[in-house]
């Protein structure tokens, strides 16, 4: 079997999965749940875009995922704008931030990077909770309204679950496109070596600003989502933790690797809901998760299933070999 | 009259905080001279100086004193551990890879603390009373007094550590090329693990010394820690004066903006000035221009 052919077969069986996992769950618990682990795997793949395919760290990612749900919400709320016409508002305006600040952010390198964006977050967070008559402040902004086509209203999971899957399905499947793109090779030479890179006549600089602005842009987007499913938000979901979060899903799902943010952010969307008698004790074991996943699995859980997925294969070769 | 009184309270208690972020901008200068990391946990022993003095005085009943030695040795404990479990392994590791584990480190230690000690404030008893003085005409905690003179103390003495003795000048040699240090005989994984020991120390010790007018939580790290960053940023990463004027100016800006522009984006303007050094000088404002080497 090629490599192209295998990929193919392994995202069908990801989207049919996915597409009827809700036949099998009783109860809209769960459900509920399932459509987080959506919205978190796209901030997870538009963060992994940045981070494991360019090797550019961002603290500040929160912030395009607020900006998002804040344009949102502000305008249907306010204004009675269309949702559909503010999500792309909303996406157009966080990529055009990232495209303005992208040119002098990028520009440093790692921990100075690192810094730099985590001040972008953290001004971010302190105009979320500071303009007042805009957002609502620390006490949040509610009645956002729900997507709707015609007269399909997105307002039980259900509905909800397909709505965000399926975008994170079309998210998921660009990503993997452009990952394995000309931009995708020239990106992970940055993240090799960025001199290396541009000696082989890769725009570094640009190439940087233009995957940070489709980063921003498909946060902006699922903040738009988050905002009208959630028809409430306020500052402390968009602070430096969520941030944090961010990079762990990615870190602990495998940097470089779609399905692997996935399985980063159903990880992390999941367990805490069976941690609830832990309460506080997530942050905790999310930085040692960030700490042991650096030390002992850098490539995080999705190298560890292929290389033990590898083993068992040879193992069965193995045997079946040795039989003959 | 009143206005220029008014100046000087925003001026005195600006310079007071921008001590204290100097003192942390150190503990960065330190491990990064000496490491070439950013150490992101480094707002978390800012942190646990106050919270372990907190622990030992109000809820163990030490005098103050033996709290303070207490809380200083502890916290250079848990920096030495650090050190040794999550720094040392990682030796080669990528810039990425020791971002996210000194982010770890953080949030994990942030954690604990909030476990241990919950998620309440906790003020810290002045160290010699709350009668403000009167010079002229302006009024002037006794705390603010101790963390003038607690800085300009620690200032002097990493001056002479670093300039006159033995190992202070080991630690230097080690930060400007470990191999040529290394081939003199000095060892410098020891080096690296002393600049933990310092950074730690003076960073809970500048814990401690704001405690008692800022109040502390489980949560004070963050943004002690990124200003104090901001500050040697400024400074342009040195472990001497550019530092603390780094921090000075810091603070007087931020003590000015909050007074006089809006006091809720106080600290949105200690990140605005961050990101500008970062973008138009990011060797910091005192230092001269190097190459960068690839």
């Amino acid at each position: 079997m090629t490599k192209e052919k295998r990929q193919i077969i392994i995202f069908l069986v990801f989207a049919l999965v996915v597409l009827i996992a809700p036949f099998f769950l009783q109860g809209s618990y769960f459900l509920n749940v399932l459509v987080f682990v959506g919205i978190n795997t796209m901030l997870a793949v538009a963060l992994n875009l940045l981070l494991g395919y360019a090797g550019q760290i961002s603290l500040g990612h929160a912030a395009f995922f607020g900006l998002g749900a804040y344009i949102s919400g502000i305008l249907t709320t306010r204004f009675s704008l269309d949702p559909w016409l503010v999500i792309i508002l909303a996406a157009v305006c966080a990529a055009a931030l990232a495209f303005v600040i992208g040119f002098p952010i990028l520009k440093l390198k790692g921990h100075y990077l690192a810094m730099a964006t985590l001040g972008f977050g953290i001004i971010m967070y302190i105009v979320f909770n500071e303009t007042v008559g805009w957002t609502g402040g620390p006490s949040g902004l509610s009645g956002i309204p729900n997507l709707h086509i015609g007269s399909l209203i997105f307002d039980n999971d259900l509905y909800n679950y397909y709505l965000i899957w399926i975008i994170t399905i079309i998210v998921m499947l660009l990503s993997i496109n452009l990952s394995q793109s000309r931009i995708g090779r020239a990106l992970r030479a940055i993240h090799d070596s960025e001199v290396a890179a541009r000696v082989m006549g890769v725009n570094a600089q640009v190439l940087k600003v233009q995957i940070f602005t489709v980063s921003a842009l498909i946060s902006a987007v699922a903040g738009s989502l988050y905002a009208h499913t959630m028809s409430f938000i306020s500052p402390v979901s968009f602070g430096f933790n969520f941030s944090v979060e961010l990079v762990t899903m990615v870190v602990v799902g495998g940097l470089g690797s779609i399905y692997g943010s996935f399985l980063g952010a159903a990880l992390l969307t999941i367990l805490p809901e069976f941690l609830r008698v832990f309460q506080d004790l997530d942050i905790v074991i999310y930085g040692l998760m960030l700490i042991l996943m650096t030390m002992f699995m850098p490539g995080g859980l999705i190298s560890g299933i292929q290389s033990m997925a590898e083993s068992v294969y040879a193992k069965l070769k193995g045997k079946t070999s040795s039989n003959a | 009259m009143n206005s220029s009184r008014q100046l000087f309270q925003y001026i005195l208690s600006g310079l007071s905080n921008g001590a204290i972020y100097a003192l942390v901008g150190f503990g960065f200068a330190i491990i990064h001279n000496a490491t070439g990391i950013i150490n992101f946990a480094q707002g978390e022993f800012v942190m646990l100086g106050g919270m372990l003095t907190v622990f030992f005085l109000v809820f163990l009943n030490l005098p103050l004193v033996p709290a303070i030695v207490l809380a200083i040795v502890i916290s250079t404990i848990v920096g030495i551990t650090f050190e040794r479990l999550a720094i040392r392994p990682l030796k080669n590791a990528k810039p990425l890879n020791l971002i996210i584990i000194t982010i770890g480190a953080s949030i994990f230690m942030r954690g604990a603390a909030m476990l241990i000690w919950g998620k309440d404030t906790h003020a810290l008893p002045a160290f010699s009373g709350n009668e403000p003085l009167h010079i002229a005409g302006a009024t002037i905690l006794p705390q603010h007094l101790w963390i003038f003179a607690v800085t300009v103390l620690i200032i002097i003495a990493s001056r002479i550590f670093f300039n006159y003795s033995i190992v202070g000048k080991a630690m230097r040699a080690c930060s400007y090329n470990p191999q040529a240090a290394s081939l003199v005989g000095i060892d410098v994984k020891i080096m690296v693990l002393l600049s933990f020991v310092i950074s730690s120390a003076i960073g809970s010790m500048a814990g401690i010394i704001i405690a008692p007018l800022t109040m502390t939580s489980y949560d004070v790290g963050i943004m002690l820690g990124l200003k104090g960053f901001c500050a040697a940023i400024i400074g342009g990463m040195s472990s001497g004066l550019g530092t603390l004027l780094g921090g000075l100016l810091l603070g007087l800006l931020e003590a000015l903006g909050a007074g006089f522009i809006s006091a809720s984006y106080k600290d949105a303007i200690a990140f605005i000035i961050l990101l500008l050094i970062l973008f138009i000088r990011p060797e910091g404002l005192f230092k001269k221009k190097e190459t960068e080497r690839v």
